[in-house]
């Protein structure tokens, strides 16, 4: 540090020294790697170790109820993994969520972003009261809405009651598909106003005058939107698209809280396949084997993500 | 808009968007205050029909709600603590030092915030159980970093990359130390940057309910969420007591996010955080 602060005028009177300027910079690069190092290494540590250690525990037979009996098994557990319907009819669950969950909550989204973005009296109020579900824990949310159906002191059934409408009384959750419509609804009071906000940060970036010119030329507001928004919107719609897949794909807090995965099987999900595996079963081999599955998707779709960011010029977008 | 019907249809889609969003939080606010036996009974109303605060006092004295809450706040604080300190040394030398490779470790911390949770849970438990830190804050801490870190750093490079290198050279070249120029010349401008990333990694860290599940073995370690969801599990539910228990933990998010709604919403584009 001291060595900086001597060298630093020749930063400020633009290197009159062509030596004493590179050492300059070599010394300030030093140091530039020393304040990124402590992230990067706590990223890694905390991050890529447990993955690699999931490489490895995949590959053996280690049950915590079975202590001394841990053995390198090879592919045993994969195996086993890709033999389970249990598994794939988890993943299916997981797939079919996804895209029930991301399409309803990116409509509901763009929706939210095109109201807010017009300047109307109640915007404040709408921009904060979108905000609030967002921030709100994930199972906090989920026992939100699980209380909202519950079926004695619950909104839904009052409110079906009320109205005089079938389905008072009905247990939601002792249903296999009907259990989905609080898992969904919680999940979209939580994480649509998300997908809005980024929509709404790209809406912000389009000139107006571009509208203007179509509205010239003729085109009514509806024409304007398919031939103007949602092309230009495409960079922020592929980022929103993303991230809730990826976390969709994860979903776990909302499925432990609401249903347990049941009735029976009907709401589990590959993320609590996994810790059911992992911290009831405690076989840590077969929870790695699934675990080491979840990161190829999941990197799959960063993939993705980094390709679309290159496209849209660096990192820093 | 100019037509009668169309201003109509907009004032009912927002009328609409507010009560989704907040009708929830009136109904639990109701709830709580509604006695044991209306909750019990298979009729609601709109309005609580009998006062009362006895399951507040119930979360505090009986299930000692103050706990959980004092063990959120400790443990999202430290670990925002620390990622505001790792990720604003990052930061500047992301954005201020001359290193190569910036993209690629740029690259690399996003790339973490994809791994998902899940994956992490079972090594994450054996290290610790090795270490003896199951049940520790520790074993809340450490995790949370992966929460909360990448997305600090990648919001605080945005933020310093605004600032103009102008003014801290303009300090250098008047004799500041390098401390000073950081302390006195940086920080003031940077502070609006930090305290930014500061809410979002705090929120991301309180979020967590998957990490406190799997590593926290008693009620005086809980955090929040996994206090709420156990009062569930518990023999008997009192449903009053999850009503308030939700009150309570809604409340300070929601007054956080209504005096802090502008930076939540530039922190959260700034750094495309997921949801």
């Amino acid at each position: 540090m001291a060595a900086k602060t001597q060298l630093a005028p020749a930063l400020g009177t633009g290197s009159p020294q062509p030596k004493r300027r590179r050492s300059y910079m070599a010394a300030r690069s030093r140091v530039g790697y020393l304040l990124v190092l402590p992230a990067v290494a706590a990223l890694a540590a905390i991050a890529i170790y447990p993955l690699v250690y999931n490489l490895v525990l995949s590959t053996r037979f280690d049950v915590l109820t079975e202590p001394g009996t841990g053995h390198f098994t090879g592919l045993a557990n994969y195996k086993q993994m890709v033999t389970d319907p249990n598994f794939w009819g988890d993943l299916g669950r997981t797939g079919i969520f996804m895209v029930v969950s991301v399409t309803l909550e990116f409509v509901a989204g763009l929706i939210l972003a095109l109201i807010v973005h017009r300047q109307f009296k109640a915007r404040g109020l709408v921009r904060a009261s979108i905000l609030i579900p967002w921030a709100i824990p994930t199972a906090v949310s989920a026992l939100l809405w699980k209380m909202f159906f519950d079926i004695r002191s619950g909104f839904v059934d009052f409110a079906l009651k009320a109205l005089h409408l079938p389905g008072s009384q009905l247990v939601w959750f002792n249903s296999p598909t009907l259990a989905w419509v609080p898992i969904i609804l919680s999940d979209m009071w939580k994480n649509t106003p998300f997908i809005a906000l980024l929509l709404l940060a790209g809406l912000q970036t389009i000139p107006q005058e571009i509208y203007e010119s179509a509205r010239i030329d003729g085109a009514n507001s509806w024409q304007a939107f398919w031939a103007i928004t949602l092309p230009l919107l495409r960079p922020a719609i592929m980022v929103a698209l993303i991230f809730r897949t990826l976390s969709a794909m994860l979903v776990f807090d909302t499925i432990f809280v609401m249903t347990g995965g049941g009735p029976g099987q009907s709401t589990e999900v590959v993320a609590y396949y996994d810790w059911y595996k992992y911290m009831v079963s405690l076989n840590f081999g077969f929870g790695a084997a699934v675990a080491v599955a979840i990161t190829v998707l999941a990197l799959i779709l960063a993939a993705i993500y980094v390709r679309l960011l290159r496209q849209r010029g660096g990192f820093m977008a | 808009m100019k037509s009668r019907l169309g201003r109509t249809g907009f004032n009912a889609l927002v009328a609409i968007i507010i009560l989704y969003s907040l009708f929830p939080f009136y109904w639990v606010f109701k709830s709580s205050l509604e006695s044991s036996f209306a909750l019990n009974r298979q009729t609601s109303s709109i309005w609580p029909t009998q006062w009362t605060f006895v399951h507040y006092e119930a979360i505090f004295a009986v299930e000692n709600f103050l706990r959980p809450l004092l063990n959120s706040m400790f443990v999202a604080g430290m670990a925002t603590l620390l990622s505001v300190v790792l990720g604003s040394m990052a930061a500047y030398g992301l954005s201020r030092m001359p290193i190569k490779g910036k993209v690629p470790i740029l690259g690399f911390i996003l790339l973490v915030s994809f791994f998902p949770q899940i994956a992490m849970v079972g090594p994450l438990f054996l290290v610790f159980r090795h270490l003896h830190w199951l049940n520790t804050y520790q074993s809340l801490i450490i995790p949370y970093l992966i929460l909360s870190l990448p997305i600090t750093t990648w919001i605080l490079t945005a933020f310093f990359s605004q600032i103009p290198a102008d003014i801290e050279e303009a300090a250098m070249v008047d004799g500041a130390t390098i401390t000073q120029t950081i302390t006195r010349v940086f920080a003031p401008i940077a502070m609006p940057g930090i305290f930014t990333a500061a809410i979002l990694g705090f929120l991301l860290s309180w979020n967590d309910f998957l990490f406190a599940l799997s590593f926290i073995q008693t009620p005086n370690m809980d955090t929040v969420p996994l206090a709420l969801v156990n009062f569930r599990n518990a023999y008997y539910v009192h449903y009053g007591q999850i009503y308030a228990g939700v009150v309570i933990a809604s409340l300070p998010i929601a007054l956080i996010v209504l005096f802090l709604q502008k930076r939540i919403e530039s922190g959260l584009t700034a750094g495309s955080v997921k949801g």
